[in-house]
């Protein structure tokens, strides 16, 4: 890999500057490198990383298609690589206009980057160093320990996607001392929602007589109130003493919970298995805000390309070559979802939005069209509030809050549905539905969502690890339960068990024609929906078995 | 309406005149009737689209298949002959079979089979692939359940309008699922032959080895020719082996950049590049096993029942190539209600066409050129037939003597059905016609009965294959 030339690099700065002056905001170095075919050959299995671990499976050809990012949360083919100083990638032969396009699409990842609190985590690290100390981590430990090292690999990655990202954020962006005792915390973030599991409002009661202490009592509030806790409820402090002090374990983390309670890692001989699973970790968690922001970072990118584009004074001349290559870019595709359109043309909407004051009560009490059609309050926020956005959203809030009506109207949206016409074997793609309720769920649907995977304290004990399943409404995958707690008993040493959710039975509705030879079955009608029976079911990894029952 | 439509047509209402239950002709009818198709991917059929609607060549749904450089850059996705990559593919199997010894189950499946082409030699190409497993919600689940996953869509159209088509099988070139410009499965196929996905299959997967390999005539003849490759001298320079070789020794010496600044006067050229053909002694096979691959390719087997027996044919013939050193000599028979010989692998796999089905005209076929040719007292012979147990003979009455008739001379039978999806399971015709005539108890080690269904895996496939030929 090479560095790009000084005539590019200098565009590149020239392009920092713009971007800085239109308010973006990044560190000042980065670098960027010019790839050829070889260099992506080795690249594209290591996601981009170049310092990447080394793994056998990197060498394989993996699962495509469905189902693919929901295992692999990472592109290998993006073109900046979340790390200080960020780095990014380029062909070796794309002309200057085309690179001053590119780079203010790479700032504007970069800003999203540096900037988007789901980021926070990687904010202070420069990860192709550490990945590059991780790589020779493991180059150590594979002289030493053999083929075992990567069956420890293999095991620690088959459960990289329970790692409790969002437990790692909401600590980070807690404060470090909310100046509340730990009798306190216990009291309301476990003992009343864990516990108890008492209803908000009751909840919010108890925050309220708490409140009122303080303001009685000031400092010394604690006392009285939990006075009458104990009263209430006497067990609290023999709860406290017990779970209380053992620093609040809470089984979210799969994969901390196994460094911290397993016998068999934390076994004199086998520590090492544990910086294994660290790197494995804390490598998930790196990509972890990267597939959960790609509408966002890449409308954001878009959206910035575009308009720096325009108003940069160098490239003159250039404008048509430039609509082509944008057109192409960010046009909305007749049937599919772009996520560099889609984001794009929502951060302009929010944007002009803003601009009206249209995110007020005034306009959202409105009801009649034409009166919001013409709604405009000339506040003139419209920038101030897309940062804002970028910088707390992520895919499934941004889709949630501002993929309305309005927007899916103006451009156009439907949802697409398709049946199958088995004589001419063709898909026909139709117009299912132009509500944005359904074209909101359409792209929600399409969001990485891993399972929610908790560790069941109370039934976890020396002997086993008892995982629940929190159903929502999506069956695991079943083929793959046998071989991920065959690598969840070995990491933990003893038996392992899931509790999870799958069909019990499914009724499709009687509206069969006599079935044709070689046909398949006719294609549903939307009315027809198949009655789903669930059943709740227990799988036991013993001894390299696999069991099931039914609860 | 040709010939031979209305003689079917002329069959059919024979067999509904003897008495034949109402829904069964009915079935029949319509699979001579309907306008069906079997293409195998690599060949799919073009479909005929309604003009004036859009078609649809690919739809990408999923917001993550999108990339930068490949999206924005237009970089295209490197392909690399992967075995550049793993050491080779004997490595990687090693390591699979080191993980059963440690008590892990196998990670590598064999991927994509063959590559039939026309004339030469049918290409195997081996795609190892694997899957981490872990949790994850099944991404079929949704649409399976809720008839037709949705997809965004924009521009006009009402509500219900169909607005584009798009062909249910990609045509080449056209992947499915991966992102735009991200081409499909192509890169990191290995190209290996016949015998050695033989090999694989025996060792790997444990087919059984043959014990008695035949009636152990020695066939082994000598010849000589300048068919081995030599270093440094020989008889005769092979010119284009020695550039590559060349080519090969400045790029490990790095002379060689890039193709655009190539300059052949500045090449290093070591002695040892060049390579000679050399007169060599050369062992002369002659074939001992005669396979006849049957296939039914009647109206029924279109789409998945065809692609599970093409698979297990191409397994079984590899498994034979190896078993034999590459003695083997294979015979292809396709049938509907009447057999035609073809001659290669590749029509084998490709032929199409809409008919019904009769089982004993294949079998009929067999017995007869076994017998013009008189191969039984030459070969062993293996005889597989693959259908989707589909038989207008429903009883059985014209093909169960003629298979009787086989296990005579034949070293095994076997007879794979691929269930198709709209049937109650175990409830075809052959599979009942052959139960009942008890040749599968009395004749075990001769004739063999697989039942799977249309959409069976790799490892069932193989599976399938073990009891077939297993002892």
């Amino acid at each position: 890999m090479e560095l790009i030339d000084q005539h590019t690099k200098s565009i590149m700065e020239g392009c920092k500057e713009r971007a800085r002056d239109a308010g973006l905001r990044f560190d000042d170095e980065s670098l960027e490198y010019v790839v050829t075919n070889r260099d992506m050959l080795e690249l594209s299995p290591k996601v981009m990383i170049p310092t990447m671990y080394d793994f056998w499976v990197h060498d394989v050809e993996v699962l495509k298609g469905k189902g693919r990012y929901e295992l692999y949360p990472s592109n290998p083919f993006e073109t900046v690589i979340n790390t200080r100083p960020a780095i990014s990638f380029y062909n070796d032969n794309n002309p200057d206009w085309l690179n001053v396009m590119i780079f203010y699409h790479v700032l504007g990842h970069i800003d999203f980057f540096q900037n988007n609190l789901y980021f926070r985590h990687t904010w202070d690290d420069d990860f192709t160093g550490r990945a590059l100390a991780d790589k020779r981590a493991i180059a150590q430990l594979r002289s030493e320990k053999g083929r075992w090292l990567d069956y420890v690999i293999e095991f620690a990655r088959a459960i990289d996607n329970l790692v409790d990202y969002h437990g790692l954020l909401s600590r980070m962006h807690r404060q470090e001392d909310s100046g509340t005792s730990s009798r306190l915390d216990f009291y309301f973030d476990v003992f009343l929602q864990d516990q108890k599991k008492v209803r908000i409002s009751e909840y919010v009661q108890e925050i309220e007589r708490y409140n009122k202490m303080v303001a009685e009592h000031g400092d010394q509030a604690e006392a009285p109130f939990f006075k009458e806790v104990v009263g209430k409820h006497p067990e609290f402090e023999a709860l406290f003493e017990k779970l209380g002090k053992a620093k609040s374990v809470r089984g979210n983390d799969v994969m901390q919970f196994l460094l911290d309670h397993s016998g068999f890692l934390n076994s004199e001989e086998n520590r090492w298995m544990k910086s294994v699973l660290q790197i494995v970790r804390q490598t998930s968690l790196y990509f972890q805000p990267q597939i959960r922001t790609k509408i966002m970072n890449e409308g954001w990118a878009s959206y910035w390309h575009e308009t720096l584009f325009m108003r940069d004074d160098r490239i003159c001349g250039h404008e048509v070559d430039f609509a082509r290559v944008n057109a192409a870019v960010t046009a909305m595709p007749r049937v599919g979802l772009n996520p560099y359109a889609l984001g794009m043309r929502m951060f302009y909407f929010i944007e002009e939005a803003a601009n009206k004051g249209r995110f007020s009560r005034e306009f959202l009490s409105l009801l009649d069209t034409d009166q919001r059609k013409k709604f405009d309050q000339g506040t003139g926020s419209g920038q101030e509030y897309i940062f804002r956005v970028r910088e707390n959203l992520n895919d499934f809030l941004f889709v949630q809050n501002f993929l309305e009506q309005d927007f899916v109207d103006r451009h156009r949206l439907f949802v697409a549905g398709k049946h199958l016409d088995e004589q001419r074997m063709v898909w026909q793609w139709y117009v299912k539905s132009r509500s944005a309720d359904d074209y909101r769920q359409m792209v929600k649907d399409q969001l990485y969502h891993p399972p929610h995977i908790t560790i069941d304290l109370d039934k976890t004990g020396d002997d086993k690890l008892y995982m629940v399943h929190n159903f929502e409404g999506q069956p695991l995958v079943q083929d793959f339960i046998h071989n991920t707690m065959l690598g969840l008993e070995y990491l933990w040493g003893d038996k392992v068990m899931l509790e999870t959710t799958e069909v019990k039975s499914i009724k499709t509705p009687d509206n069969q024609q006599p079935s044709l030879p070689g046909m398949g079955p006719q294609a549903l009608d939307d009315a027809a929906k198949p009655e789903i029976e669930w059943q709740r079911v227990r799988y036991t990894m013993k001894d390299k078995k696999l069991s099931k029952g039914v609860i | 309406m040709d010939a031979r439509s209305s003689e079917l047509q002329a069959l059919l209402a024979e067999l509904d005149a003897s008495g034949l239950p109402e829904h069964l002709v009915a079935r029949l009818r319509l699979e001579l009737e309907a306008d069906l198709e079997h293409g195998l991917p690599g060949s799919p059929p073009d479909p005929k689209y309604t003009s004036g609607i859009d078609v649809l060549h690919s739809v990408i749904n999923d917001p993550y298949a999108f990339a930068d450089l490949t999206f924005l850059q237009a970089l295209s996705v490197p392909r690399e002959n992967y075995s550049a990559r793993i050491g080779s593919l004997d490595e990687l199997m090693n390591r699979d079979a080191q993980r059963e010894g440690d008590g892990f189950p196998r990670k590598i499946r064999i991927g994509r089979l063959v590559k039939p082409s026309r004339g030469g030699k049918d290409k195997v190409v081996v795609v190892p692939t694997t899957v981490e497993e872990k949790f994850i919600h099944d991404p079929n689940f949704k649409e399976e359940a809720e008839g037709g996953g949705g997809a965004g869509g924009s521009g006009d159209g009402e509500e219900g309008e169909v607005i584009g088509e798009q062909p249910v099988r990609p045509t080449e070139g056209e992947g499915e699922g991966t992102g735009p410009g991200q081409g499909d499965g192509e890169n990191h196929e290995m190209e290996s032959n016949a015998y050695d996905l033989g090999k694989i299959l025996t060792e790997q997967f444990h087919l059984p080895n043959l014990k008695d390999k035949g009636k152990k005539r020695s066939l082994t003849r000598f010849t000589y020719d300048l068919t081995d490759r030599n270093r440094g001298f020989g008889q005769l320079l092979d010119k284009k082996a020695t550039l590559r070789q060349i080519v090969k020794t400045n790029m490990a010496l790095g002379r060689i950049t890039g193709a655009e600044d190539l300059d052949p006067a500045k090449f290093l050229i070591a002695p040892q590049d060049k390579i000679y053909r050399i007169l060599s002694r050369e062992r002369d096979f002659e074939s001992q096993a005669m396979i006849f691959f049957l296939r039914d390719y009647s109206g029924s087997m279109s789409g998945k029942p065809t692609e599970v027996v093409v698979s297990q044919h191409v397994m079984i013939y590899s498994w034979l190539m190896y078993q034999y050193a590459e003695q083997v000599e294979s015979r292809f028979i396709l049938h509907d209600t009447e057999a035609k010989e073809v001659p290669d692998f590749y029509t084998y796999y490709n032929s199409r066409v809409a008919g019904g089905t009769k089982v004993a005209a294949a079998f009929k076929m067999v017995n007869e050129i076994v017998e013009k040719e008189n191969l039984a007292q030459d070969y062993n012979i293996y005889v597989f037939h693959g259908t989707d147990g589909d038989d207008w003979d429903s009883d059985g009455k014209e093909c169960l003597p003629e298979i009787e008739k086989m296990l005579g001379y034949s070293s095994r039978v076997g007879v794979t059905i691929a269930e198709n999806s709209y049937g109650t399971s175990g409830n075809t015709e052959v599979e009942k016609y052959l139960k009942d005539s008890g040749l599968l108890e009395n004749k075990k080690n001769l004739i063999r009965l697989d039942v799977m269904s249309e959409s069976a895996a790799e490892p069932r496939i193989i599976e399938g294959i073990k009891h077939l030929i297993g002892e």
